[in-house]
C-alpha cells in the first residue's frame, strides 16, 4: 500500500467498477450487471431476492451463508459475485421440491427439532448436502459428524439435535 | 458493500496476469479469495487492482514427477486433500489438510494462496517447511524458484516481489520408509493453530534415527524449523530422555508474546508436548513401514 498520496479517480465516473455477470442459479439463467466488489451473498439476497441465504459475520467464521458453487459447498460472504462469472450457484431455494415437500436432510432437521430460530438452517443444510454428494465415505460417530458441522455455528441448539438430524438423514437418504 | 473500490480484472493467459500486476503497485492476486476477501470486508486490505487468476490457462491441477507433488496455482485444497496420488505419494499432507479451515473454506481456497497469504499460525506454510519444499514465481522478467526457507519471511509477508505470481508449489513426496504425523491445538476445529507440530522420522534398521524433521506453525513470526530438537533426535532411539530433551528445546523456540488466545508459557508447554507425541507418532509409523 502507498502511503501519503492522493489515490487517482476511479475509472468510472460512477465510483463503482461494473461488470456483467451471467451464473446459473438454481438451473436458471440469470445475467446481471453489478459491481465487482459486490459480495455473492448480497448478489443472491439483493439482486436477485433470493434471501434464503444468510449473512451472519460476514468473514466466513459463521457458515450461514454457505451455498454450492459449481457443486460445492463455499462461502458466499467470501466470494465476490464476479467470481462465479460462467459457473453455477445453487441456494436453499432448491432444496425442497417445488410442491414444498421437503428434502430428507430438512425433514430430518424438523423431526428431530434441529433447529430454534432457524438463522444458521440454510447454511447448515448446504453444507451437509454438499458433504452426502461427496463420493467419499462419510463418518456418521459424533465425531465425524461435527466434524462436518465445524464450520456452521448454532447459538440455538447445542448442536445436539443437529448432530441427530445428520444421522436420520443419512439414513433416509441410504447413506447410513 | 463491505469491500472497499477495487478495478477487476479476469485475464486468460498468464502473460496478461503478470502483466496486469506489474501494471499497479497496490495489485493483488485473487485465487480462491478465502484470505483475502475476509481481509477485504474488514477493509484491513483495500487492493486497487484484483487480478483474478481462476480462469488463467495452465494454472490448474496436481502433478507428481521427480519427487515432487507440484499443485499449481488454483489447485483448491479440497482437491489437494482427496487426490490419491498424493495420498500416496505422501500421507503426511492429508493428515494436515483436515485441520485447515472447514470443508466449504477448503472446497474454494488454494494451496498457494494460503502459502502466498503465509499466515504465522497456517498449516500450509508448515507443511511446505516441515518438507523442505518451494514455490514458483513468475513475473514479466522470468521465472524463479524460492525454498521454504527462503519464502516465509514475517507474519502475513514472502520474498514474493509484488510484480510475481506464485504459479505452483513443489511438496516433495515422502520417502517410503519414513513416518509421519500432525497435530495442532485449537479452541475449536478449524481455527487457526494456537500450535501446530509435524514429524517426519526415518530410522535405521536398529530403530536409530537417520532423519527427524520437525517444524510448527503459532509460535514464532513465521513458520519455524525445529532443528535444535532434530539435531537432539538424530542418531538416538527416540526413548523417553530424547524426546524430552528435544521438547524442551522447541519449547525455546517460542517466540509470541502472550495474546488473547493463550499465554507464551502455555505455548511453551503444548509446543513441548505436541513434539514429544508427533515424534513419537511418526516414529512408528516409520516402525510399521519397515516391516512391511
Amino acid at each position: 500500500m502507498t502511503h501519503g498520496r492522493i489515490k487517482p479517480a476511479s475509472p468510472e465516473d460512477s465510483g463503482d467498477p461494473k461488470i456483467d455477470v451471467e451464473v446459473i442459479v438454481n438451473g436458471e439463467k440469470v445475467v446481471r450487471r453489478v459491481s465487482v466488489r459486490m459480495l455473492l451473498s448480497d448478489f443472491l439476497r439483493h439482486e436477485l431476492g433470493l434471501t434464503g441465504t444468510h449473512v451472519g459475520c460476514e468473514h466466513g467464521v459463521c457458515g450461514c451463508c454457505t451455498v454450492h458453487i459449481d457443486g460445492r459447498s463455499a462461502r458466499s460472504c467470501l466470494t465476490l459475485a464476479v467470481q462465479v462469472n460462467g459457473g453455477s450457484v445453487r441456494t436453499i431455494e432448491s432444496v425442497a421440491a417445488e410442491d414444498g415437500t421437503l428434502h430428507p436432510i430438512q425433514q430430518a432437521f424438523k423431526e428431530c427439532h434441529a433447529l430454534q430460530c432457524g438463522y444458521c438452517t440454510p447454511g447448515m443444510v448446504m453444507n451437509i448436502l454438499a458433504r452426502f454428494e461427496e463420493p467419499t465415505p462419510l463418518d456418521l460417530s459424533d465425531d465425524g459428524i461435527r466434524y462436518i458441522l465445524s464450520g456452521n455455528l448454532c447459538r440455538c441448539t447445542g448442536y445436539v439435535n443437529i448432530v441427530t438430524a445428520v444421522r436420520r438423514a443419512a439414513g433416509l437418504l441410504g447413506r447410513a | 458493500m463491505k469491500p472497499p473500490l477495487f478495478v477487476y480484472r479476469a485475464p486468460r493467459t498468464l502473460d496478461e496476469a503478470v502483466g496486469a500486476l506489474a501494471s499497479d503497485d497496490d495489485a493483488v492476486v485473487l485465487a480462491g479469495g478465502q484470505s483475502l476477501l475476509p481481509a477485504m470486508n474488514f477493509r484491513l486490505a483495500a487492493p486497487s487492482l484484483l487480478v483474478d487468476i481462476q480462469h488463467v490457462m495452465g494454472l490448474k491441477g496436481i502433478r507428481i514427477e521427480d519427487g515432487l507433488i507440484v499443485v499449481k496455482a488454483m489447485t483448491r485444497h479440497r482437491e489437494f486433500e482427496l487426490d490419491e496420488a498424493v495420498r500416496h505419494a505422501n500421507p503426511l499432507i492429508a493428515e494436515v489438510m483436515e485441520h485447515v479451515a472447514h470443508i466449504p473454506i477448503r472446497n474454494r481456497g488454494t494451496v498457494v494462496g494460503s502459502l502466498c497469504h503465509a499466515d504465522a499460525a497456517a498449516e500450509m506454510p508448515m507443511l511446505l517447511m516441515l518438507l523442505g519444499g518451494s514455490v514458483v514465481a513468475q513475473s514479466l522478467t522470468g521465472r524463479r524458484e524460492i525454498l521454504a526457507a527462503d519464502f516465509f519471511q514475517f507474519h502475513l509477508t514472502t520474498s514474493r516481489r509484488r510484480d510475481e505470481i506464485v504459479v505452483e508449489a513443489r511438496f516433495p513426496v515422502l520417502a517410503s520408509d519414513a513416518g509421519w504425523a500432525f497435530d495442532e491445538m485449537t479452541r475449536r476445529h478449524g481455527d487457526f493453530a494456537i500450535v501446530g507440530v509435524g514429524a517426519v522420522v526415518r530410522l535405521d534398521a536398529a530403530g536409530k534415527a537417520i532423519e527427524v524433521r520437525l517444524a510448527a506453525c503459532g509460535i514464532a513470526a513465521c513458520p519455524v524449523r525445529l532443528t535444535d530438537a532434530e539435531n537432539l533426535l538424530v542418531g538416538t532411539t527416540l526413548g523417553a530422555s530424547d524426546l524430552a530433551a528435544a521438547a524442551a528445546a522447541a519449547a525455546e523456540v517460542v517466540a509470541v508474546p502472550d495474546d488473547m488466545h493463550a499465554s507464551s508459557a502455555h505455548r511453551r508447554r503444548v509446543t513441548a508436548t505436541l513434539v514429544r507425541r508427533m515424534v513419537a507418532k511418526a516414529a512408528a509409523r516409520a516402525r510399521e513401514r519397515i516391516a512391511r
